[in-house]
This record gives structure tokens, C-alpha cells and sequence, in this order.
């Protein structure tokens, strides 16, 4: 409706065209650098057309000329907000292709770093979600706890954000017995945290008024739009791919899969805060498998590394330690689709491999894509402000959106 | 797992004969050729069959192959969150071949196709808004083609007597560096220095 055609308008004032408003590229609320063509009936949006590509580099591109190993830090920054799980389906990818075992141990590290992860993201997610609508606290809040597991990241692997730990066939280096210490001192600890974040929003009238009711999202919506991860399971369905299609060691693990009734921004978030307890559970129950299991953390191969020890003594450890890091290690050809559940959805690596050491295709699935997508059928009718609570729990992050 | 598959793999041959070129499962994976006019009617019939119920779009993309009369590869993820397994769609297509666009039956197809014309040029037909997507406004050339180059043709910067960004063709100080790391022994394409004469023979 675009105004011109009232034709009983009486004054001038009546006859109001419709406004056409650009919300980012450089909006707080936009998660980074989103531009939204909004079409505004007075504050109620008729049509919203989402401009991406603003943080487009050609990961997809790049991929094609670089080897295998080469490419793992490129799976870093697509989610800059939890790195390792995107890691683990570029090297579960090539690990079905080569047909090679994860040790035990290295199976348990990837899980409790994946988790590490998860809690990274919703823990950003949650709070800066909150300060969309309008708190400031959770943030300072959240992000201190985030300090503290970024400093996890960096006692494994050497790097807060771009970790590049996951390898294929494992991980790169064993934990140190103090970090498991510490990580589960950190578990005792964070519940409570959560228990004051909790505590400032989920009575909290305002935040309610925010998004109770906001972004209601059915479940024909959730097939209709391919929608993954959260965006599922506050609509009801209990569908969670380390539950569904278990990869690594989930299927041992011991966790809840929190669903929502309403699908609405308010259930999201409530999903969002109790995946965070069930995360804290399974870290738990990670340390204590791996204080149990010693043991390699690679699959020694063709594919990873020699051990630096026998690098001083061994000829033939040399040359593979020498031609792993220039050549590569070569895929046999074939094609594969690896998903995990990311903790946006589900991130999926579709690689076609033709037998060299560089993948020919590589697609990277992002969940924020489709979920993105979406904007114009969840957030018409609504109000302005309410666009930004929607962004918000959809969990965009334009790095894995834009690639 | 496989098992399972191998079922599906069967009463879908047996329920789209037509449609159905070849199917394969590997790596736990079902992947099943179809041609190009059947995608429509057979995608529909994997989103409605009781059996298959894919009703989730996981994924569209495509894989060029230069070499090939028939270049692309066009790609579909399919997902049954109720039947818990998955499929891969494979279409071949030429260069100018339309590919009918599936967005009436998955809206979130849209985003999807908008990529794939995008990044490899390949038209879908009855798509309601056909725009690039990830690329510059204004750009030109399908990026993802493998006879694109991976520094592309134009580069902008800042310039700082006009006081805007301007675009010009991209200068390079050093040639954009393809290492060969190929071992000669296995795989190399070209003939080390002092075997030419060896081919003559």
C-alpha cells in the first residue's frame, strides 16, 4: 500500500507515501555490517530487503588455490564469535574423504572445546541481544566470562579468536593438566554468572515488552526457510544434530536439548541460556573422560604431522614434516558433506576433492544465511524497533554470511 | 545407515524412473543424477513422497568443470528433519542452459540461486528477483568460475585528489603466486628441465 490510491483522502496529510529508510551498513544493531532496505508504513515495515556481500572475500575462491591445511584458518574467520566449530566440520570433511580414525582423546578435546564455543557464542548472542532492546549490564557482564574462555582458547592453542587448533585427524597439541583444572573451576563458577543474567532479564518487564511475541516463527516457517539450530528449537522442534546425527563422541554424552513453545525472540533467548547449562554439563563431563583417558591426541598419518621428538632422529619424519607443510597431504577424489551443529545452526562444508592436495569445490554452509533470508517474511508487520530484537536473536555474524 | 540408503536410493529409482540417471552412495552419502527438466518435478516429489519427506533446503551451490560440454554441476542438499537422512540432488548443466528455479516450493531457494547465478553465471528461470548477491554493486564477471582469477579484474582505493573511491584495473607489484608444490613423481603436468628429449624417443 503505497498511499496514492485513496482515493477519499480529504487532505493533503492523507495522502503519505510510504518511506524507504537503510538501517546500517554502520548500525550498532546490525551485528556487524548489514545494510537493511526497510519499506515503513509509519513505524510498521511493509518490506525488508537485506543488502549483503559488504564483508564478501572470496574465502570460497581462495580455498581453490591453497592446500588443505592452509585453508584451516580461513574456517576461523567465518564465525569470529566460536572459530573451532567451524573448524571441526571443514576437518571432519576431510577426514571421511581420507578414512581416518579421530583418536579418543582427541575426539573429547574437540568436543569440550566445541562447547567451550558454543557457550562463546550465545554468551555474545544473549547479551548483546539485550543491549539491542535496550540493557547495557548483561553485556559487561557476558563479556567477562567471555575474557575468561578466550583465555582457554589461547592456553590450547596459542590465539584467543583465530585458533586453527582443530586439525584434520585430531588436535594439534595436547592440554595441560592445569587447564583442565582451571576449565573446570570455571564451571563451578559460571552457573552463577548465568543465574545474574538470568535474574536481570527474564522477569525484567522491558526486556519482555521487547520480545515476547516478537519474530514468531512457526514451524512450517522453520522448513519453509531452512532455518537450523535455535531458530528450530524455540519453535518446538527438538532437533539438534549432536543429538539427531551424532558426530565424534556426542552420542555418550549426557545433555538436555532445551525447545521453546512459541518460537517467538523471547523463547530464543530462553533456549539460548539454558543450551549455555546443559554446554557447562558436557565440558564437565568432557574433563572427566579425558583425566580418565590418556592417550594421542593425532592420528599419526599421512595427513598430520610427525611427532617433533622423532623429527631429531628420523630421516623419513623429516621429509613428511617437510612435504606435509609445503605439497600437502593429497584427498582421494570424491565428494562429502560434513554438518555440526554449530552454535548458530547447523554449518555444513560440502567439498569436492579431485585427488591433489587442494580441495576443487569447497561451500561453506552458513546457518545465518538462511536465517537471514528470512528477515522480510518474519519481520513484516512489525515495528521498527522491533527489527533490531529480531536481527538479534536470529544470531547473525557477518563473517560466516558473507564469506 | 547404509542399509537405510540403499532402500531409499531403491524406491526412488523405482518411483521416478524417468528422472533418475544414476545413483550412488558413498561415504554414507546418497548422491542421485537426475536431468535438468525433471529438477521441478522431481524435487517435489522428494519435498510430498511419505517416504522421503525432505522438506528441509539445506543447500544450493555448483561445481564448474571447464573441460565438460556440459560445465556445471548444480548441487542440492536436501534434509528430512521427521526421517532424520539426508540427499544430494546433481544436475548437469551447459554454460547457457536455464535451470528451473525450485523457489516456489522452498522459499529459502531464493538466497540460494541468487548465489549460485552470482558467483557462476547459470540463470534459474521463474526466480522472482535475480540480483547478485554477495559481489560489489556494479560487478562483473562470476567469480567462482574456475577461468576467473582469483585477483579479479578491478580493485578501488581511496583517491585522495578526486575525495572518493575510485576503481581502476588491478595493478600487481609481483605475479599472483601459484606455488606448484606437486611432487614431479606423481601428478605433475608439466616436464621437468633435461626430460624433454625424453618424450621424443
Amino acid at each position: 500500500m503505497d498511499g496514492t490510491k485513496f482515493e477519499d483522502a480529504q487532505t493533503g496529510e492523507q495522502k503519505i507515501r510510504n518511506f524507504n529508510i537503510n538501517f546500517g551498513p554502520q548500525h550498532p544493531a546490525a551485528h556487524g555490517v548489514l545494510r537493511l532496505v526497510l519499506e515503513l508504513d509509519g513505524e510498521i515495515v511493509e518490506r525488508c530487503d537485506p543488502h549483503i556481500g559488504l564483508l564478501h572475500r572470496g574465502t570460497e575462491k581462495l580455498m581453490e588455490s591453497r592446500t588443505y591445511l592452509q585453508n584451516l584458518p580461513y574456517l576461523d574467520r567465518l564465525d569470529y564469535v566460536a572459530p573451532m566449530n567451524q573448524e571441526h566440520a571443514w576437518c571432519l570433511a576431510i577426514e571421511r574423504l581420507t578414512g581416518t580414525p579421530v583418536p579418543r582423546r582427541g575426539q573429547l578435546i574437540r568436543v569440550l572445546y566445541s562447547e567451550i564455543g558454543r557457550v562463546l557464542s550465545h554468551l555474545l548472542n544473549v547479551t548483546t541481544q539485550a543491549m539491542d532492546v535496550g540493557a547495557l549490564t548483561p553485556p559487561l557482564w557476558g563479556f567477562e566470562e567471555r575474557e575468561k574462555l578466550m583465555i582457554f582458547y589461547e592456553r590450547a592453542c596459542g590465539a584467543r579468536l583465530h585458533a586453527a587448533y582443530f586439525r584434520p585427524g585430531g588436535v594439534h597439541q595436547d592440554l595441560p593438566e592445569e587447564l583442565l583444572d582451571d576449565i573446570e573451576e570455571w564451571c563451578g563458577t559460571f552457573p552463577a554468572v548465568l543465574d545474574d543474567i538470568d535474574e536481570l532479564l527474564t522477569e525484567n518487564r522491558v526486556f519482555k515488552q521487547r520480545n515476547v511475541d516478537i519474530g514468531v516463527v512457526s514451524e512450517q516457517d522453520v522448513l519453509d526457510w531452512g532455518f537450523s539450530g535455535v531458530m528450530v528449537r524455540g519453535s518446538g522442534l527438538a532437533w539438534d544434530l549432536r543429538r539427531a546425527q551424532p558426530y565424534e563422541c556426542y552420542d555418550e554424552f549426557e545433555f538436555k536439548v532445551p525447545v521453546g513453545k512459541n518460537g517467538d525472540c523471547f523463547d530464543r533467548y530462553l533456549c539460548r541460556m539454558a543450551e549455555m547449562r546443559e554446554s557447562v554439563k558436557i565440558i564437565l563431563q568432557a574433563i572427566e573422560k579425558l583425566r580418565a583417558e590418556p592417550g594421542p591426541v593425532m592420528a599419526r598419518g599421512k595427513i598430520s604431522p610427525p611427532e617433533r621428538t622423532e623429527m631429531k632422529t628420523s630421516m623419513e619424519a623429516l621429509i613428511h614434516h617437510f612435504k606435509l607443510y609445503t605439497e600437502g597431504f593429497h584427498v582421494p577424489p570424491g565428494e562429502v558433506y560434513a554438518a555440526v551443529e554449530a552454535p548458530k545452526g547447523e554449518f555444513g562444508v560440502y567439498m569436492v576433492a579431485d585427488g591433489t592436495n587442494r580441495p576443487y569445490r569447497a561451500k561453506l554452509r552458513a546457518p545465518g544465511f538462511l536465517h537471514l533470508q528470512a528477515m522480510d517474511h518474519v519481520a513484516g508487520g512489525h515495528q521498527l524497533a522491533d527489527v533490531a530484537a529480531i536481527i538479534g536473536t536470529m544470531d547473525v555474524v557477518f563473517g560466516e554470511i558473507d564469506r | 545407515m547404509s542399509e537405510a540408503l540403499q532402500e531409499l536410493a531403491a524406491q526412488i529409482e523405482a518411483k521416478q524412473p524417468d528422472a533418475v540417471s544414476a545413483s550412488e552412495i558413498a561415504l554414507g552419502e546418497l548422491t542421485v543424477t537426475i536431468g535438468a527438466s525433471d529438477l521441478v518435478g522431481f524435487v517435489e516429489y522428494l519435498k510430498t513422497d511419505r517416504a522421503c519427506q525432505f522438506t528441509t533446503l539445506v543447500d544450493i551451490t555448483a561445481v564448474d568443470h571447464p573441460e565438460r560440454e556440459k560445465r556445471f554441476d548444480v548441487v542440492y542438499h536436501f534434509l528430512s528433519m521427521y526421517r532424520n537422512h539426508r540427499i544430494r540432488v546433481r544436475i548437469k548443466v551447459r554454460e547457457e542452459t536455464k535451470v528451473a528455479s525450485i523457489t516456489d516450493l522452498y522459499p529459502c531457494a531464493n538466497w540460494f540461486e541468487r548465489e549460485v547465478f552470482d558467483m557462476f553465471g547459470i540463470l534459474f528461470s521463474g526466480h522472482p528477483d535475480l540480483r547478485r548477491i554477495l559481489t560489489d554493486y556494479g560487478f562483473r564477471g562470476h567469480p567462482l568460475r574456475k577461468d576467473f582469477p582469483t585477483t579479479g579484474y578491478t580493485e578501488l582505493r581511496y583517491d585522495e585528489e578526486q575525495k572518493r573511491v575510485v576503481y581502476e584495473p588491478v595493478k600487481l607489484v609481483q605475479e599472483y603466486r601459484m606455488f606448484d608444490f606437486m611432487s614431479p613423481w606423481e601428478g605433475a603436468e608439466y616436464i621437468l628441465p633435461g626430460d624433454e628429449k625424453e618424450g621424443a624417443k
